[in-house]
């Protein structure tokens, strides 16, 4: 369970989030979607304890980040793809982060098998391609067999196969009672993978809601979603003109 | 994965203990470290043995002559000690142990305790093995210095330690600063080049500057003299006075850098 209540987060003049109230539910996959710049990310970093909110604040499992006892043993999260030293193994990448929440060692191994890296744990991750990269990150995240799990873009990089495993370990997680928090911009993939749809835009709640009661009336998922937020799009591009001589 | 964590998460709450064997980890996970600390080593003996070879005056500070390739060799552990940091913010690691230790005046604590305690090690071994080296490949007529003269015991000891002190200062500039390379140039411009500077110009403060310290009132066994006319000297601390300076910086580098490291956003 998370609870966000009320988060505001301004860096300078910019309001990165804006009064931002939703709760993510055990049991089901939630997806974060917004436009760049929507202020996905810093939702993620305010949840984690990494940035402070300015007012408001955010309960996971009912305590403030800060507050947990072994927080990787309650919270997983992957929030970027290259979150390791480019020069230390995945394998001692994980037994660090394990060290460090009295995680049992053999879970390393556990995880570096479950994402497929088991051939390249003893090498050095500075090597390791981006979908790479991103399974090492999902292995940090599963690490302490957590209740809640947090990923920001985990699809980023991954190749089709990697997509689909993504998605069907996702899917398997939330089966299993676990909260499951996905930052998405790629919609047809959380039209896949999420049950339940958080939208932000400019920082703003726009929907809570699920996936079927957003896609209701619409042709898909994906024009729901640009029905919703064109009032809410910083950065947006026109389509190409023709040159002219 | 078979059950929910929520059946499974033990007692009581991670702590020092749990997060120093974190950094252990990191520490000795990456092949820089060792490269740098034997390189370390490396050159203090070879300095040492080199300026020891070309001792003539038998009546001068043998002892502070083996020890002078500490004072090159601290370079080395206090930009290790800012890596340690900095490469956290630079490769983003940062943002994956703070997830994993949010309490993060530990994490500072730490690195601190298991980086001082691996550069107090081979600290205290440069310096004796340097000591040692230099006693028997001193020319003739120069006689080795033994640990059981006046003096001489401790100025090795406390050389062996400002390895520990200048990494720890390193570790505080890192994490006050957060950029390798401008860590790198505050901690070089801060023990070496502004130590020149107020060496010439300020006699009464140059005795506080780090480098100073470890040359002149660490590695010492006897007063310090400057040339012919004594008088013209800075005042140099006692070698525990100068310890006990260095530690200090190396505590407030150390709990500016904690303080910052807690407040701002990663």
């Amino acid at each position: 369970m998370i609870e966000a209540r009320n988060l505001t987060r301004r860096y300078g003049p910019t309001v990165a989030v804006d009064a931002l109230s939703f709760d993510v539910r055990p049991g089901s996959v939630t997806g974060f979607l917004g436009p760049n710049g929507s202020g996905k990310s810093t939702t993620m970093r305010l949840i984690l304890g990494l940035d402070r909110p300015d007012t408001g604040q955010v309960r996971v499992g009912g305590r403030r980040y800060r507050e947990l006892r072994w927080p990787l043993r309650e919270v997983g999260a992957l929030l970027e793809a290259r979150a390791f030293h480019p020069g230390r193994s995945a394998r001692s990448h994980l037994a660090a982060l394990a060290a460090s929440n009295a995680i049992p060692r053999a879970r390393v191994d556990e995880v570096l098998d479950m994402v497929g890296l088991t051939g390249a744990a003893g090498r050095r991750a500075g090597k390791f391609s981006l979908g790479m990269g991103q399974r090492l990150g999902v292995a940090a995240a599963l690490l302490g067999d957590p209740a809640v799990l947090l990923l920001d873009e985990p699809v980023n990089g991954l190749d089709p196969e990697g997509v689909r495993w993504i998605r069907d370990l996702l899917k398997s997680l939330a089966a299993q009672g676990r909260t499951v928090f996905v930052s998405s911009h790629l919609i047809s993939e959380m039209a896949l993978t999420a049950e339940r749809l958080v939208v932000i835009g400019q920082g703003r709640l726009l929907a809570d809601t699920t996936v079927a009661e957003l896609s209701a009336g619409s042709a898909s998922l994906e024009d729901a979603f640009f029905r919703l937020t064109s009032a809410a799009v910083e950065y947006q591009g026109s389509t190409a003109k023709e040159a002219t001589s | 994965m078979t059950t929910t964590a929520e059946t499974r998460v033990p007692s009581g709450r991670y702590g020092l203990a749990q997060v120093a064997r974190m950094e252990w980890i990191k520490l000795r996970s990456l092949r820089s470290t060792w490269w740098t600390l034997v390189v370390t080593a490396a050159g203090t003996v070879g300095i040492g043995v080199a300026v020891g070879v070309n001792t003539r005056n038998a009546s001068g500070d043998v002892t502070n002559n083996a020890l002078a390739g500490v004072v090159p060799g601290l370079l080395l552990t206090g930009v290790l000690g800012v890596l340690i940091m900095t490469s956290e913010y630079a490769s983003g690691t940062i943002r994956a142990t703070l997830a994993a230790v949010p309490r993060r005046p530990l994490i500072l604590a730490a690195k601190a305790a298991v980086f001082g305690a691996v550069t107090l090690v081979v600290g205290e071994a440069a310096s004796f093995i340097a000591f040692f080296a230099v006693g028997a490949t001193l020319r003739d007529g120069v006689a080795a210095p033994t640990l059981g003269q006046p003096g001489v015991l401790r100025a090795v000891a406390v050389t062996g330690a400002a390895y520990c002190l200048i990494g720890l200062l390193g570790l505080g500039l890192g994490a006050i600063i957060r950029h390798t390379a401008a860590a790198v140039g505050v901690l070089v411009a801060g023990v070496y080049v502004v130590a020149q500077f107020i060496g010439i110009m300020a006699h009464g403060v140059a005795s506080y500057m780090p480098i100073l310290i470890v040359a002149n009132s660490l590695s010492t066994t006897m007063p310090v003299t400057c040339g012919t006319d004594g008088a013209s000297c800075p005042d140099f601390l006692s070698a525990w006075a100068g310890l006990g300076v260095l530690a200090l910086y190396a505590v407030i580098a150390l709990a500016v850098g904690g303080w910052l490291l807690a407040r701002r956003d990663a």
